[in-house]
C-alpha cells in the first residue's frame, strides 16, 4: 500500500504543479467570473452614452404617461417612462447620436395607437413589453368607454387556468423539466469534458513514462497493476479537485455578481430547488465514467512507444465518448426516446446517457442501479484485461502502433 | 549461492531468447555478462528481476523467487536509460527510492552524498533533460543503488561514457560490492569485465558458451601466446607440434600454443637460433576468447 500512495501522490502533485494545469484552472475560473459579471461590465462601458431603460414618450394625447408607467411596473420591466416635448425629427437625431435608445409615439383618436421607434430592429425585443403595456391601457380605456364596472373588468381580465400535465409516471412536470434541463445540461457538459480530459492525461502520462524508458525502472520496483491503478486514482483525485474548484468558482461568481442574472440563472438552472440527488448522481457518474475511460486510456497508452502516437491510438476511445455525448445532448429534449433508454445501459454511454435520464426523468431506482452495476462489472473486466495488456505493453517497444498490438502485449504479459 | 538461475529458458513465440541458461553467483560476488547484441542478456535480467516469467526453469535469490516483495532488496539499471526528463534530479531519485521503500529523509541524505561523490552536487535541483548524457548516466546509476540493494543488476553501465567517468563509476561499483552487494552486470567491453569481475558468462544466442571464474576460463581456453623477440627467422618453428598459429612481428614472432610445455620447447629452440631479447607467455584476453567462441557466427 505504501508504494501505491507514493505513486498516487506523485501523479497528483506533478500534474497539479504543471503550468498547463494551473493556467487552465485559472482561465476557467476567470471566465466564470467574467461571464457572470458580463452585464455589469457592459454597463460600465455603455453607461456614459445612453440613459439605461428610459423610454421617451411623445404624447399627442397627454395624460397616459402615469398609466403606462404603472403598467410597465406591473410587468416588472424596469422601464422608466419620461414624457418628452421634442419633435420627432429631434428625437430621431438623438437616436442617431446615441443619446437615447428609443422613443414611443402615443396617439389617441377613436382608438389608442402607438409607434415604437428604435435604432435598429435588434432592439425591437424591448418593444414587446411596451406593446403589452399599451394593449392593457387600451383594454382598460375600452372597458371604461363601454361602461363596465371594476368588477366586470376584473372578470374580463381573469387569467385562464392553464396547466400542463404529463400522464407518464416517469415524466416530470413541465415546470420541473425545464428547471432540470439547464442543470442536467451543465452537468453532462462537465462529465463529458472530464471523461475526455483526464483519461487523455493518463494516456499521455503512461506514454511519457514509456518513451522516456523510466517505466522499466518503475515496474521493476512496483507491480504494473499497482502502478496503473495508483496513477488512475491520483489523476482522478486531481480531476475531482479541479471540478470542485470550477463548481465553487461558478457558484460564487454568480452569487457575487449581484445582477438580475443571479436570480434568473438560479431558477433556470434549477438551483433554486437544489436536487441533491441530481448532484450525487453527477458525482457518481463522473467517477464511474472517469474510471471506465481511464482504464481504457492507460491500456492504450501502454501500447505506444512514443508520445506522438498516443492521439492516434486514442481515436477509437474518443469516438465512443463523442457518440455518447451526441446521444446525451440530443436526448435532453427527448429523454424518453427508445435509443436513449437502450444506450443508457451500454457501459461506455451510460455515464452520460444514464445521468441524463436520471436527471430528466423520475426513474425507478433499479434502472440507474442496474446501469451502475453494468458499469462496475465493465470496469472490473476492463481493469483485469487492461492490467494484462499493461503488464506486457509497458515492456514492448516497436514501431507499429495499432490495436493489434494488444494481442502481442497480452502474450508478453501472459508469459509474465 | 545467493543468486541461483537454474536451467532457465525463455521463448517468445517460436523464438528462443534464452536457452537453458544456468548461473549461480555467490553473495558479494560480481558476475560479468558478455554477449553480442541480441544474445539474451536483457531478457535474462528481466527474468531475474521478475519482469518476465521464464518459460521453463527457476530463478532464486537467497532461496526465494524474486517478487515485488523483494523490491527493496533489488537495484536495476536498465540498458535503455530511463528517467523523467522534466523532473528535478533530487525529486526523481527520492521518488524512485521511495518506491523501493526507502524513507524520504534517508533518500534525500543519500542523494546528496552520491551527487557529492560524483562531483555533481549542484545537479540536485536541475532537470534531467538539462544534463549531458554522461551525467544522466551517473544519475541513473545512483537511482539503481540509492536504496542500498543487496542485489544490483546493471545492464551496460558504462556504455557511452568518457574514460574519466568510466573510472569514477567503476570505483563506485567496486566500493558498493565491498559493502556486501551482489552485482551482475553486462557489457560489450571485455576489459571492463576482466577488470571488475571474478566470474563471467559469455552468452551467444541465448546459450552460455563460456562460463565460470575468469582464471579458469582463461586456463581452460587452452590457448596461450608466446612472444619471442629474436633476430632470426622463426618461421620454421611454426611446424612444431602444439603450435596453432604463427605471426611474424617487427621484433620477432608471436606463437599461439596449446599449453605451457610447448612454450618451453619454443623458448629452447629460439635461444639456439640467436640472441633472445624478450620472452613472454601471455594469457589470452577475454576479447580473444569471445571472438573465438562467438565471433565465428557473426563473422
Amino acid at each position: 500500500m505504501h508504494s501505491f500512495w507514493i505513486i498516487f501522490k506523485q501523479a497528483f502533485m506533478t500534474k497539479a504543479r504543471t503550468k498547463s494545469f494551473i493556467i487552465t484552472t485559472l482561465v476557467v475560473v476567470a471566465a466564470f467570473f467574467l461571464l457572470a459579471n458580463i452585464s455589469n461590465i457592459i454597463a460600465v462601458f455603455d453607461g456614459d452614452e445612453t440613459e439605461e431603460n428610459v423610454l421617451h414618450v411623445l404624447e399627442e394625447a397627454p395624460g397616459l404617461v402615469p398609466d403606462l408607467q404603472a403598467q410597465l411596473e406591473a410587468l416588472d420591466s424596469g422601464i422608466q417612462v419620461v414624457p418628452t416635448y421634442l419633435t420627432e425629427e429631434e428625437l430621431q437625431e438623438s437616436i442617431a447620436e446615441g443619446t437615447i435608445d428609443d422613443y414611443l409615439v402615443l396617439t389617441q383618436n377613436e382608438q389608442l395607437s402607438a409607434r415604437y421607434v428604435s435604432e435598429s430592429a435588434n432592439e425591437m425585443g424591448s418593444g414587446s413589453e411596451i406593446e403589452i403595456a399599451v394593449q392593457a391601457i387600451h383594454t382598460a380605456l375600452t372597458a371604461e368607454s363601454l361602461g363596465l364596472d371594476d368588477n366586470q373588468v376584473g372578470q374580463l381580465f381573469m387569467p385562464v387556468e392553464f396547466e400542463r400535465q404529463a400522464i407518464s409516471e416517469s415524466s416530470k412536470s413541465q415546470e420541473e423539466l425545464s428547471q432540470a434541463r439547464g442543470l442536467v445540461y451543465v452537468l453532462i457538459m462537465l462529465i463529458y469534458v472530464a471523461v475526455i480530459y483526464y483519461p487523455n492525461m493518463i494516456a499521455m502520462e503512461v506514454a511519457t513514462e514509456k518513451s522516456s524508458r523510466v517505466m522499466e525502472i518503475l515496474i521493476s520496483s512496483v507491480s504494473p497493476v499497482k502502478h496503473m491503478f495508483a496513477k488512475i486514482a491520483g489523476i482522478g483525485s486531481l480531476g475531482i479537485l479541479q471540478m470542485m474548484i470550477f463548481g465553487l468558482a461558478g457558484y460564487f461568481a454568480i452569487k457575487t455578481a449581484g445582477t438580475d442574472l443571479t436570480e434568473g440563472f438560479f431558477s433556470v438552472m434549477g438551483f433554486s430547488e437544489v436536487k441533491i440527488s441530481t448532484f450525487l448522481f453527477a458525482i457518481l457518474f463522473f467517477l464511474l465514467g472517469y474510471f471506465l475511460y481511464a482504464v481504457l486510456a492507460a491500456l492504450l497508452g501502454s501500447l505506444v512507444s512514443r508520445t506522438e502516437d498516443v492521439q492516434q491510438l486514442m481515436l477509437p476511445m474518443m469516438v465512443l465518448i463523442i457518440i455518447a455525448s451526441l446521444i446525451a445532448f440530443s436526448g435532453i429534449s427527448i429523454p424518453e426516446a427508445r435509443y436513449v433508454t437502450i444506450s443508457s445501459f451500454i457501459p461506455f454511454f451510460a455515464p452520460l446517457v444514464m445521468f441524463l435520464r436520471v436527471g430528466m426523468l423520475d426513474l425507478p431506482l433499479w434502472e440507474p442501479l442496474l446501469s451502475i452495476a453494468i458499469m462496475l462489472v465493465t470496469i472490473g473486466i476492463l481493469g483485469w484485461f487492461g492490467a494484462r495488456v499493461y503488464r506486457g505493453g509497458v515492456l514492448m517497444y516497436g514501431s507499429s502502433q495499432s490495436l493489434k498490438d494488444i494481442r502481442k502485449a497480452i502474450r508478453l504479459g501472459n508469459s509474465k | 549461492m545467493a543468486l541461483y538461475v537454474e536451467q532457465v529458458t525463455k521463448k517468445f513465440g517460436d523464438f528462443t531468447a534464452v536457452d537453458n541458461l544456468s548461473l549461480s553467483i555467490e553473495e558479494g560476488g560480481m558476475h560479468g555478462f558478455l554477449g553480442a547484441n541480441g544474445a539474451g542478456k536483457t531478457t535474462t535480467f528481466r527474468m531475474i528481476l521478475g519482469l518476465l516469467d521464464p518459460t521453463q526453469g527457476t530463478v532464486r535469490w537467497k532461496g526465494k523467487p524474486i517478487t515485488y516483495a523483494s523490491s527493496p532488496d533489488i537495484g536495476y539499471l536498465p540498458e535503455e536509460r530511463g528517467l523523467y526528463p522534466k523532473m528535478k534530479v533530487e525529486d526523481q531519485l527520492v521518488y524512485l527510492a521511495q518506491l523501493r521503500k526507502m524513507s524520504k529523509t534517508d533518500a534525500k541524505r543519500e542523494t546528496a552524498g552520491w551527487l557529492e561523490r560524483f562531483e555533481v552536487p549542484h545537479y540536485g535541483q536541475k532537470k534531467v533533460e538539462e544534463l549531458s548524457k554522461g551525467n544522466q548516466q551517473k544519475i541513473q546509476l545512483i537511482a539503481s543503488l540509492l536504496h542500498k540493494p543487496s542485489l544490483l543488476i546493471l545492464d551496460e553501465p558504462f556504455s557511452g561514457l568518457d574514460p574519466v567517468n568510466v573510472e569514477m563509476l567503476k570505483k563506485a561499483i567496486l566500493d558498493f560490492q565491498k559493502q556486501g552487494a551482489t552485482i551482475v552486470f553486462s557489457s560489450h567491453r571485455m576489459d571492463h569485465v576482466e577488470e571488475l569481475c571474478d566470474d563471467m558468462s559469455i552468452l551467444d544466442r541465448g546459450k552460455v558458451v563460456v562460463g565460470g571464474s575468469i582464471k579458469e576460463v582463461k586456463r581452460s581456453f587452452g590457448k596461450q601466446k608466446v612472444r619471442l623477440n629474436v633476430d632470426a627467422d622463426l618461421s620454421h618453428l611454426s611446424a612444431l607440434p602444439g603450435v596453432e598459429n604463427f605471426t611474424k612481428t617487427k621484433e620477432g614472432a608471436l606463437f599461439q600454443v596449446t599449453d605451457e610445455e610447448v612454450a618451453q620447447v619454443l623458448l629452447a629452440k629460439a635461444m639456439e637460433l640467436g640472441t633472445l631479447r624478450h620472452f613472454a607467455l601471455e594469457e589470452p584476453s577475454l576479447e580473444e576468447i569471445f571472438i573465438a567462441k562467438v565471433g565465428k557466427h557473426h563473422a
